[in-house]
């Protein structure tokens, strides 16, 4: 495990000496075709969002993101919900990465499946299954009602399916920088005499930091964007259960595209912000784990 | 403060790591685990740290049973092989990282800071960080590290295991001077028996989970307890022989060997350091073998002359003094004379 961000480094040199190798014809058809495809797939959609969302003029723009007291109502659902669920995944993903990474335990490698599983589930299969569970005709739902509870049409609903459906983020991103810096530093916290909070904030958190905020920002990402899931327990009442990107659905179905793309505006804003930070992120935290790799190999010096 | 171990036994899975091992430190001396890979010295220096629990056995420190006490608690300064120094701290923080979560004052961290910082010659680079010192330096880092918090006992795995030769040379006389300067009772790991001698107070040399020897280092390396100590301390001419009415036989050559006086013959080994074999142009009596002379090296203080009998056709490895190499005149393909001026000679049970 140690030795894989060196192996990733070395195929990443081989590559480029090989590329450099082919013919001119060769390189310029690849990348001409890559190009052309992305900007056919991607910049196009991209730009045509914005030119849809602002073809109204600016002070239109404007009216349909503020005007609208349900759609304003949906941003501000979303920005409610999106850290209440990365918070929570933040908790998870850190606990279930230094299980993980950590320790030999039975069933550690079904743990390592079961955090990939939401990744493999249909969003819209995972929205049912809250449904099954708390739903009126679900297995907690009388119980629930009884106590006067809703979570199936309502925000608890909204962030439980936001949750389950961002959950291996983090987790995913922490074990192999955990696994990569090994646990030598948290012994040496121990013989030191450190508790384990004191190992946690002063020498895990400090040293996976930056494969944290990668976590952090796809999993905010997804959690804004996320659509099926929430769709399925939502029930889309506008002005109550309304995210975002459901806002964008209905606006768009009651034939209202420059209010549907303004909001899809700022979602795709959200996207490129979110690339940006993604960029920036990874590199710090592919040269924590070559640093790591490096420090791991046994080679001495003055 | 003295340490003292208990029949401490080790398993993992099948594997015993430390079979009834006890042992004592005393107080203020430095001590040597010395030993081939797997022979249970880092265990035994993990089980003494508390990052290991022992299956059975206690560990003592001044007579008090500290085997239940966590690592945390006993106090107890560790210098990892490879530093485990924290990547994102300065060597500052480094160093007062022990009185930290101690909570020690401020004034205080400061001081003891500064002066552990003056102790390992690595002043002015407390701003500096792991990344940014030569592995000697990082070395004196965790030593730092781990004598902030005052330990009682200073325990080093393999302290100089990952550096360079010359660096390795320098740190060993540095660790030793250290040592005289601040008296803790220390313990280190090491595999090379050169360091072990140089450095410690005391050797003791672990086999397969047991100890084989404990003793002064002059003591271990002269009078090796067993086969496996002579072996392991290295560099030596192995020599079967027969052993048979108090005497002990190779081809024309013999020694007394009173241990063993029945008739009945039986395989014993001879073993000779490179050192304690002689050189002479010709036969001196009963007590030499013939040898042909396969390759010298001269450089260095000794020459290294490697020969192979001619009766049993086994090869030898000579260490002779610059002085008498000049007066010997050797060359490739010379048939010299060859006596052991001290022999051991090992049969499972016997040994002098």
């Amino acid at each position: 495990m140690h030795n894989a961000p060196l192996t990733a480094v070395t195929h990443n040199t081989a590559g480029h000496t090989i590329a450099r190798r082919d013919p001119v014809w060769v390189r310029w058809t690849l990348i001409l075709f890559a190009v052309g495809s992305l900007t056919l797939l991607i910049v196009v959609p991209v730009v045509n969002v914005f030119y849809q969302a602002l073809a109204p003029g600016l002070r239109g723009y404007f009216n349909n993101l503020v005007g609208d007291p349900d759609t304003l109502h949906a941003i501000g659902l979303t920005l409610i919900i999106a850290p209440i669920a990365v918070t929570a995944n933040l908790v998870f993903g850190v606990a279930a990465a230094w299980a993980i990474a950590r320790f030999k335990f039975p069933g550690r490698s079904l743990l390592t499946a079961l955090v990939d599983l939401p990744f493999s589930v249909s969003p819209v299969v995972a929205g049912l299954m809250l449904v099954l569970l708390f739903g009126m005709q679900g297995h907690f739902g009388p119980w629930l009602r009884e106590h006067g509870i809703s979570i199936i049409f309502a925000w608890p609903g909204l962030i439980l399916a936001t949750t389950f459906v961002t959950l291996p983020f983090i987790a995913r991103e922490l074990i192999p920088v955990m696994e990569a810096i090994g646990s030598d530093e948290e012994v040496a916290a121990v013989s030191l005499g450190a508790n384990g909070w004191q190992m946690l904030w002063r020498v895990t958190l400090p040293n996976v930091k930056w494969g944290l905020l990668y976590g952090v920002i796809l999993c905010n990402a997804r959690a804004m964007g996320e659509f099926g899931a929430v769709y399925v327990v939502s029930g889309h009442i506008a002005g109550r259960t309304d995210t975002m990107p459901l806002r964008v659905e209905k606006l768009f179905q009651e034939y209202n595209n420059p209010a549907s793309f303004a909001v899809a505006s700022l979602l795709t804003l959200l996207a490129l912000v979110t690339l940006v930070l993604k960029v920036v992120v990874a590199r710090k935290t592919r040269r924590d784990l070559e640093e790591a790799a490096r420090e791991s190999a046994p080679t001495g010096g003055a | 403060m003295s340490i003292k171990v208990e029949g401490i036994t080790k398993r993992f899975g099948s594997f015993t790591a430390l079979d009834n091992v006890s042992l004592e430190v005393p107080g203020g001396s430095l001590l040597a685990l010395l030993g081939p890979s797997g022979s249970g010295k880092t265990t035994l220096l993990r089980v003494i740290a508390g990052l290991e629990p022992p299956d059975a056995g206690r560990v003592l420190n001044e007579d008090e049973d500290m085997t239940q006490t966590s690592a945390r608690e006993r106090n107890v300064g560790f210098v990892f092989q490879h530093y485990a120094l924290f990547r994102h701290m300065s060597v500052y923080e480094n160093i007062a990282f022990g009185l930290r979560v101690r909570k020690a004052p401020k004034r205080e961290i400061h001081d003891r800071v500064t002066e552990l910082l003056h102790l390992v010659r690595l002043e002015g680079l407390g701003k500096r960080y792991p990344s940014q010192l030569s592995g000697g330096q990082r070395q004196r880092v965790a030593l730092a590290r781990a004598l902030a918090i005052r330990p009682k006992v200073l325990l080093l795995d393999e302290p100089f295991g990952a550096l360079d030769a010359k660096v390795r040379d320098e740190l060993r006389s540095w660790l030793r001077r250290l040592h005289d300067e601040i008296h803790v009772t220390s313990v280190f790991v090491t595999h090379d028996q050169q360091e072990a001698f140089e450095v410690a107070d005391r050797v003791v040399v672990m086999n397969g989970g047991r100890v084989e020897q404990v003793g002064a280092p002059a003591e271990v390396f002269e009078n090796p307890a067993n086969a496996f100590v002579m072996d392991f301390l290295g560099n030596v001419n192995v020599i079967p022989a027969q052993v048979s009415n108090g005497r002990a036989r190779f081809g024309s050559l013999e020694w007394l060997f009173p241990e063993h006086d029945h008739g009945d013959e039986r395989a014993a080994t001879l073993y000779v350091r490179p050192h304690e074999l002689q050189i002479e142009r010709s036969p001196n009596g009963g007590g030499s073998m013939r040898a042909r002379v396969d390759r010298i090296n001269a450089a260095g203080p000794v020459a290294k002359v490697f020969l192979s009998s001619l009766e049993g056709g086994m090869g030898l490895n000579v260490e002779v003094s610059a002085d008498r190499y000049v007066e010997l005149n050797l060359k490739t393909g010379d048939t010299v004379y060859v006596a052991p001026r001290k022999v051991r000679v090992f049969t499972p049970e016997y040994v002098i």
